[in-house]
């Protein structure tokens, strides 16, 4: 399992960073939200990986802590989602007046001759 | 907590959050209205952040509830909580005086030229005034982004082909940096099991080597994400063209964003990777030493290469941000005041300059700058100037604009008798003062380095300033003057007396610095206040 996630996580993560480097506002934004996406799993990950152990507490007593997986790095990532999803939104709309203003999707804004 | 000065903490982050909500449904035509409402909020953090700032200065103790704010009443490390120290105080107080400047500026004009300008305006503020008082790096994380969020919204304020491109390449580039800092922040945690500083800061010294190791990495990375904001060459090629690009009133209040960074650098560096912190101490020095030097000598280069005012302003943070970074990484305990000091000077200072640029440049053509610069490198000189009529009357308005500008040129290249100079001289006095008293032995080649960047620096920024001053207010170019309202030249000569007065009360401003730099250097103390802090309403 750690395996299949740790190689997930790279594999989004190099996609995103490639994505990222490319001259074109489209490949960008996809790039950054496959990096979100890595990210989000990275903190899930940071929680140790547990099969079967839910976050929260069962009603009427702590039992034992060994039976529950760590709380906090779900809620992290909860934020983490959100926050990266705005911001994508966000960009996007940028991205599209960007478009709008100049009449490329290239991120200078203009055509490059070697393109 | 039944007391409301206990309270008080809280206030910064709780008004200009809420005023920025009550905003957005109020018509845009009502501008005024959402103006005054919104400099309404800004005076009440500052005036608060001011209060703050007096009982911190008594030191921490005589602070409500000793400078820590308990959330949903819950004891750190379970709880979240609120930090008011020295340093979270001084730069409230320079946030928030910078941001009723800026406001006050936007009122006359630049409001107006697109929606919801107060609206972010608070919620910049709000994540601002977060961002110094959150004592837990997750928090710190959701007021950074609502800071960026905020900032990218006004960066866009008033549109336009020049400030969307600028603000594609700033949103990129920040929130590949946010990606960095949730990889660092969950390292951290992945390692330690706490998000809570001052936690951290106990907790560093008895960590097992490999954890000792992810935790180091986790703290580069993070530091990546914050020196990306806080422009260290070479993460800073995106800083001056987007700040150049910004509506003046806010590209000033842009001077305090890089500043973010710098102060949770000093932050976390001095709380993790302090004295006390085992064989952690003083991780990622050398990269602070190294990178804050070449940003100065970046930033001086793009000084003088700079045809525009706008870029000059960019590149002048730039040497800013690496003074202070690599002043940090020299590490010595009698820098740390100094470089507090010039922090609150460097960061006004720009900002006036900021707000002072649209003022001076609006009687004249954009190209004049750029066609000045070349024309003087191909000495092709106007003679007819000479014809023009001598010994007129300047107007006032190019009089006050003209010593404004005298004052920011005197303060950003660090001329006697203003702060700016204080400043550099604290800085030089901390590095040569120390303990080793063999002055030859006692400094390294990075200090000797460090010292003749920073006077370089200011030799640059000199040369710069005077030849834009020339070519602007003593050749003659056609152009009208300049109509320049009272409440936009107001903010801008309140900007430069707030750096005289602290010239004239240098004494004081900087027995503050020193208090402040000495509790940073105890993180020990300072984990210990806050993880033993009471809970409201006893136990």
């Amino acid at each position: 399992m750690e395996l299949i996630l740790s190689a997930g996580i790279g594999a989004l993560t190099a996609s995103g960073v490639y994505l990222l480097l490319r001259p074109r506002t489209y490949q960008v934004i996809i790039g950054l939200s496959l990096i979100s996406y890595a990210v989000n799993l990275f903190i899930f990950g940071m929680g140790r990986l547990r099969v079967n152990a839910p976050p929260v507490l069962e009603p009427g007593g702590i039992g034992d802590l060994a039976r529950y997986t760590d709380p906090v790095p779900q809620a992290l990532v909860l934020t983490a989602i959100v926050i990266g999803f705005a911001m994508t939104a966000l960009f996007l709309v940028v991205l599209l007046a960007s478009r709008g203003f100049t009449g490329t999707d290239h991120v200078d804004g203009r055509e490059q001759p070697s393109d | 907590m039944t007391d409301w000065l206990d309270h008080l903490i809280i206030l910064p982050i709780l008004v200009p959050l809420a005023v920025a909500a009550m905003l957005i449904p109020i018509n845009e035509r009502e501008r005024m209205l959402k103006g005054a409402i919104g400099f309404a909020s800004t005076l009440v953090v500052f005036v608060v952040a001011v209060i703050l700032m007096r009982f911190a200065a008594a030191g921490p103790d005589s602070l409500p509830g000793t400078g820590v704010y308990q959330l949903g009443n819950w004891p750190a490390p379970f709880g979240i909580v609120l930090v008011l120290d020295r340093l979270s105080a001084l730069m409230l107080c320079l946030a928030s005086g910078l941001a009723l400047a800026a406001q006050v500026y936007s009122m006359a004009r630049w409001h107006t030229a697109g929606h919801h300008f107060h609206s972010l305006f608070q919620l910049l503020v709000a994540g601002l005034n977060g961002a110094f008082l959150t004592g837990d790096l997750f928090n710190l994380f959701v007021f950074f982004e609502m800071m960026l969020a905020a900032s990218y919204g006004l960066l866009l304020h008033g549109s336009g082909p020049v400030r969307v491109k600028a603000g594609l390449h700033y949103i990129a580039v920040n929130l590949a940096a946010s990606a960095l800092f949730l990889i660092g922040v969950s390292l951290i945690y992945g390692a330690t099991g706490t998000l809570n500083m001052a936690d951290l800061a106990t907790k560093i010294a008895g960590l097992a080597p490999d954890s000792r190791r992810l935790v180091e990495s986790g703290a580069a990375v993070l530091g990546v994400a914050f020196l990306v904001k806080a422009g260290m060459w070479p993460l800073s090629f995106w800083l001056p063209t987007a700040y150049a690009a910004a509506t003046p009133p806010v590209a000033a209040v842009f001077a305090v964003l890089t500043k973010v960074g710098i102060y949770v650098i000093i932050r976390l560096h001095l709380l993790l990777f302090g004295a006390a912190a085992g064989t952690s101490s003083g991780f990622g020095q050398d990269w602070l030493i190294v990178g804050g030097m070449l940003t100065i000598a970046f930033g001086g280069i793009g000084v003088l290469a700079s045809q525009a005012m706008g870029r000059l302003a960019g590149y002048s943070v730039l040497v800013s941000s690496g003074t202070l970074l690599a002043a940090l990484g020299l590490g010595h305990q009698a820098m740390l005041a100094g470089a507090l000091f010039y922090l609150v000077s460097s960061t006004l200072t720009i900002a006036a300059f900021f707000l002072l640029i649209e003022l001076v440049e609006r009687g004249r053509d954009a190209g004049a700058d750029v066609l000045a610069v070349t024309m003087e490198a191909y000495g092709d000189f106007d003679e007819d100037e000479k014809e023009e009529e001598v010994g007129a009357a300047i107007p006032g308005t190019m009089a006050i604009l003209g010593l404004c500008f005298c004052l920011s040129a005197v303060l950003l290249s660090g001329l006697p008798p203003l702060s700016g100079f204080i400043a550099k001289f604290a800085l030089l006095r901390g590095l040569f003062a120390m303990p080793g008293s063999d002055l030859a032995t006692a400094m390294s080649a990075a200090d000797w380095t460090y010292v003749a960047l920073l006077i370089l620096s200011g030799l640059s920024a000199m040369i710069a300033m005077n030849r834009i001053g020339i070519r602007t207010f003593w050749a003659s170019i056609e152009g009208t003057i300049p109509r320049v309202v009272v409440i936009e030249i107001t903010p801008v000569v309140v900007l430069l007396a707030a750096c005289i007065f602290l010239s004239l009360e240098a004494g004081p401003a900087m027995r503050y610095m020193q208090a402040t730099a000495d509790d940073l250097f105890q993180p020990i103390v300072h984990s210990e206040r806050v993880l033993s802090a009471p809970r409201a309403g006893g136990r």
